[in-house]
């Protein structure tokens, strides 16, 4: 069972890598899912795995680690939380831009190094402004 | 007490200029200056005790870990510069108010004049080298302001780069080089160091502290080969050129020099640097300025040569040049001030600081003419005045020294300055105000108004005193400063106009026929000089500045493509490399803890989940299919919780993957539905290799950690989570009870997120927005937007799912279930109603704000945390009772319940707030008429009529 636990871990996080390396919103926000599966049954996993033993006080006394559980708990409530908020911006930044791409655009690219101030070594701007 | 006032009221104080220039630019300037005069009289209130030999100091630690506090000392030396930093500051204060035009912006250079001098008494008087340090960066950044003032001047703007640049750059050297000297030491205030020259002189770092610390001192003061920077900031107005580049900022790396002579000075090292800088600066720059056609760059070259001179002198390291040093600070600071505001005058008056351009001013402009003529003499060094004093002091220092076997060198070179200086000198005068009048200056010039030349007045009087009375006028003042530099007892010596016929005389009388030669043949000479090619230090730090630019400017666009895939790619590179190293080198062994067998439903399951994580890399670019795979491996982790005793991790996963996919539907709606295929074949397989290998790493640390056993934390939370914390569902008493306080600052940020959504969908959307929602809309809506079966079905099981919703809340603490778990089964019965009747529907009916449930939710639970303060009882400790009622028999209620309810209430805002303004956005540009009440089903047969829509 163990080894098809580990398995199971190691190819969600192999899927989420992959999707997060993609160049659109969407596949990065599928992609973290998986991860945050993958990472919420590695925590889990570091309890050891056990059957029919959860950590309910019961009178025979014998429980499964219920720290990581706990942990894990609070982390899928709040790894919706984070999906939510990079769902919504990767939503208004697409209807924003018209574009979802997870990178700047060659042309913005290439039009940044101009645009930027003071470049050239003389410093005297174009448009100097008299003195007020 | 009071020292600390000092240099903290003109920091304070200068918000006064800013906000008082409403008021007019008198009221401003009379604010300005009196700020100065309060610290003036503090520092003088400290003068009986200063001049009675004592050290007055205090100290408040700041930050103790690294030995950082406010101690400050005042002692000669600093009660000398402080008064030197007070004295010009307010004269230069009264003089800028008549130099500044009406539209220079007055109040912000008050503003920026004061903080500069606060930050220069700081240097002056801290006691503790990282304070001085503090203080030391701040005069480089508020000079930088202070030079930029014009900022429309490109010149001025580029100045005031080159000085922070250059200050900037020796303050970085300047930090490493006290650091290691406080480590010598043994302590960072000044006062321990200056009692451990031995110690320090002895250590091996000794030199690399000298180094350092030079290096910071001389580009401050401006010393070759940093001295270029200082002529390019005299594009300041001439108030701070006055001020930061005579009298006070450049000297501040002198003062450094005099303030660390006991602890650095009199090795062989400090000799053979210091001297040779100082007398290569004082030639260099005097040479210069006998070229130079603008006033103000030929006093800022003179500078330069005069600040190089007292660094020699500070070099030679013996008592009595240092004495001489300190006589040549005061001397230099009242002539040099005084030159600087006369250049001033001239330019204000006449237009134009040219000297091809101005000659015969003294019949127009006498008062003016006079005092400036009475200062050149001084810095020419003409007996009567106090430049002459000093002058030949250094000349006598000069006479006695050897350097590396050369007994000619410095009496040379010494000679040659002061001859160099003769020249400039008189240049300065005769060009300017003698000579016949002309009539083409810009201005008809004539003498300013009183509060211009009145300043300039009030520093010859010490110029003309000191030369005339050394001894009576500042024989105290020096005595005390040089003391302080020294550390011991004073050399055997006395300030007088004649010492009888010396060395120095004679170098003197030299020094003024070579530079009356050197005047009268001033043209010839540059003929000749610019026949040779000269380093243009500008173009040449102007070229090196641009050349690092564009190196950082590469480095940033190869490095910062600005695709996160890169980054991801990059990132991950590394992460996978790390692991693939540590796995190498480590030892592997196969775990001894026993494993479970394999069931086949487990087996049937895993296969599912390989199954549909395979087919997401493969075809995520059908985004819908990828999400349906991806809520399919959400429960299949469910499932695996389900199996391996955490039903609670099961419940909320499968509610969580519910709400998700709805959240990814609805997003899905309003984005492209496929992605398109833009990496090329080797491309996807070294993506795929990255995160294969990535994978493969984690699964194998799993295994490893899962084949193993270990020691636990838990049996203290198995123990007491009945007993302590009331409940038998440790998962649910950890949450809200031992962990409680993650729990709370996790609901606190939950809500944040909501908010962020409902700020980031607001729906008055910009119109290309608005435009793209309408495009992406689907063109076919299935004939039934709201099928009536599932109307039915989400009204009838609302009531239900609250009930279960209720019940699995109440029975959290001691059976699987609690706030969030119950949270997210109202949520999504909530939702359900969004989903099957609409939007507006639901928004009509809901009573409860989403965003106020947040708030109540956050609310309770933080209001439960307190009420334990009520009980004398750290934040959040929870506590519980048996009570019983009729009917319902006895029962357990414990205080976490209600933080519980907090953790509910939260959930549920959060979850219904964030899906609502998903949906809302189609909602706000759907073009169909929503029916007012689209499916109320008709048993009032009321006919569906298309109403217009409220707003």
């Amino acid at each position: 069972m163990e080894m098809l636990v580990a398995s199971a871990i190691g190819l969600m996080t192999a899927t989420g890598l992959f999707l997060i390396l993609q160049g659109r919103s969407f596949p990065v926000i599928v992609g973290l899912t998986f991860l945050s599966y993958a990472v919420n049954a590695f925590l889990f996993a570091m309890g050891r795995l056990t059957i029919n033993l959860p950590p309910i006080i019961t009178p025979d006394a014998a429980y499964t680690d219920p720290l990581p559980q706990a942990l894990v708990l609070t982390a899928i409530v709040i790894s919706f939380g984070m999906t939510a908020l990079i769902v919504v911006l990767g939503l208004r930044g697409f209807l924003e831009t018209g574009s979802d791409r997870t990178d700047l655009s060659l042309a913005e690219a290439a039009k940044e190094p101009a645009a930027a101030p003071d470049s050239d070594p003389a410093g005297t701007p174009a448009g100097e402004a008299t003195r007020a | 007490m009071v020292l600390w006032l000092i240099p903290l009221l003109p920091l304070i104080g200068a918000i006064l200029p800013a906000l008082l220039i409403r008021s007019g630019r008198d009221v401003c300037a009379g604010a300005t200056g009196f700020v100065s005069l309060a610290a003036l009289a503090l520092l003088l209130s400290q003068a009986p005790a200063v001049f009675a030999g004592e050290v007055v100091s205090v100290s408040l630690p700041w930050v103790p870990q690294i030995q950082l506090s406010f101690s400050f000392m005042l002692d000669g030396l600093g009660f000398f510069f402080a008064a030197m930093i007070l004295i010009i500051g307010l004269l230069v204060i009264v003089y800028a108010r008549f130099y500044l035009d009406r539209a220079d912006p007055m109040g912000r250079f008050y503003a920026y004049l004061l903080l500069f001098q606060g930050a220069m008494l700081g240097v002056v008087l801290s006691n503790n080298v990282i304070l001085l340090l503090v203080f030391w960066e701040l005069t480089s950044l508020t000079s930088f302001l202070l030079i930029g003032f014009w900022r429309h001047r490109a010149d001025a703007r580029q100045g005031a780069r080159m000085a922070l640049i250059v200050t900037g750059g020796g303050g970085l050297a300047l930090i490493g080089g006290l650091l290691l000297l406080g480590n010598i030491a043994g302590s960072y205030e000044i006062s321990e160091i200056l009692a451990r020259g031995d110690i320090i002189k002895a250590s091996p770092f000794y030199l690399p502290a000298l180094v350092l610390i030079l290096i910071g001192a001389f580009t401050k003061s401006a010393q070759f080969p940093f001295h270029f920077w200082l002529p390019h900031a005299m594009a300041a107005p001439t108030p701070v050129s006055a001020y930061l580049h005579s009298a006070t900022m450049v000297k501040a790396g002198i003062f450094l020099l005099a303030r660390l002579w006991p602890a650095l000075a009199g090795t062989e090292a400090w000799f053979l640097i210091v001297a040779p800088v100082g007398l290569a600066t004082m030639v260099i720059g005097a040479w210069i300025a006998n070229f130079r056609d603008d006033l103000k760059s030929l006093l800022a070259f003179s500078t330069v040569s005069h600040l190089g001179l007292v660094t020699m002198l500070l070099g030679l390291g013996t008592k009595m040049a240092a004495v001489a040093a300190v006589f040549h600070i005061l001397n230099h600071a009242t002539f040099k001030a005084a030159l600087f505001l006369s250049a001033g005058i001239v330019d204000h008056e006449a237009g134009t600081r040219d000297v091809r351009r101005l000659g015969g001013l003294a019949s127009l402009m006498p008062i003016t003419a006079t005092l400036a003529m009475l200062a050149t003499a001084s810095m020419a060094g003409v007996p009567f005045f106090n430049g002459f004093l000093s002058k030949e002091m250094m000349l006598e220092e000069a006479a006695h020294t050897t350097y590396a076997g050369m007994a000619w060198l410095f009496p040379v070179l010494a000679t040659l300055g002061a001859l160099l200086s003769v020249g400039y000198s008189a240049r300065f005068a005769i060009r300017t105000f003698l000579g016949p009048v002309r009539h083409d200056y810009p201005h008809h010039p004539h003498d300013p108004p009183v509060g211009m030349w009145l300043p300039v007045a009030l520093l010859i009087v010490p110029v003309l005193a000191i030369g005339l009375f050394p001894g009576a006028v500042a024989g105290g003042l020096v005595a005390l400063t040089a003391g302080a530099v020294i550390g011991g007892p004073l050399p055997d010596y006395y300030l007088a106009l004649w010492h009888g016929l010396t060395p120095a005389l004679i170098m003197s009388a030299v020094a003024f026929a070579g530079g009356a030669m050197l005047f009268l043949t001033q043209e010839r000479m540059d003929a000749l000089r610019r026949r040779f090619p000269r380093p243009e230090a500008k173009a040449l730090f102007e070229a090196g500045s641009s050349a690092v630019v564009l190196a950082a400017r590469r480095a940033t666009a190869w490095s910062h493509d600005g695709s996160l895939a890169f980054y991801f790619r990059v990132i991950l590179a590394v992460l996978v490399a790390t692991g693939v190293y540590a796995m190498a080198t480590a030892s592997h062994e196969a775990g001894t803890r026993a494993m479970i067998p394999v069931t086949l439903p487990a087996l049937i399951a895993w296969l599912a989940l390989v199954v549909a994580c395979l087919a997401t890399v493969m075809r995520h670019r059908d985004r819908l299919l990828a999400l349906i795979l991806t809520s399919v491996v959400g429960l299949i982790v469910a499932l695996g919780f389900v199996q391996f005793s955490a039903p609670d991790l099961a419940l909320t996963q499968v509610s969580v993957d519910v709400v998700t996919t709805i959240l990814m539907l609805l997003a899905l709606n309003l984005l492209p539905k496929t992605s398109p295929n833009e990496f090329s074949l080797p491309a996807r397989w070294r993506d795929g290799a990255i995160a294969g290998v990535g994978g493969l790493g984690i699964g194998l640390l799993a295994y490893a950690v899962m084949t193993r056993d270990g020691a636990s934390i838990a049996d203290y939370f198995l123990a007491q989570s009945k007993p302590g914390g009331g409940g038998t569902n440790v998962v649910n008493v950890i949450l809200v009870d031992f962990r409680g306080y993650d729990t709370f600052a996790e609901i606190i940020v939950l809500g944040i997120a909501a908010v962020a959504i409902f700020a980031l969908l607001d729906p008055r959307l910009p119109a290309g927005a608005l435009k793209r929602v309408r495009m992406l809309m689907p063109q076919e809506e299935s004939g039934d937007v709201h099928p009536p079966m599932l109307v039915v079905a989400a009204r009838a099981l609302l009531p239900l799912a609250l009930a279960v919703g209720v019940f699995i809340f109440l029975r959290g603490h001691n059976q699987p279930g609690g706030g969030f778990i119950a949270g997210l089964v109202v949520a999504i019965a909530l939702m359900l109603q969004y989903v099957a009747s609409g939007y507006r529907w639901v928004a009509d009916r809901k009573r409860i704000d989403s965003q106020a449930m947040i708030g109540a939710g956050v609310g309770i639970a933080g209001l439960t945390g307190i009420a334990a303060w009520a009980f004398g009882k750290p934040f959040l400790t929870s506590t519980f009772g048996y009570f019983t009622l009729p009917v319902v028999g006895t029962f357990e209620l414990a205080s976490a319940l209600l933080f519980d309810l907090g953790v509910f209430l939260t959930v549920v805002g959060v979850m219904v707030l964030s899906l609502a303004q998903l949906s809302r956005v189609g909602q706000s540009v759907d073009p169909l008429p929503t029916p007012e009440q689209p499916m109320d089903l008709p048993l009032d047969a009321a006919p569906l009529h298309p109403q217009p829509r409220e707003a």
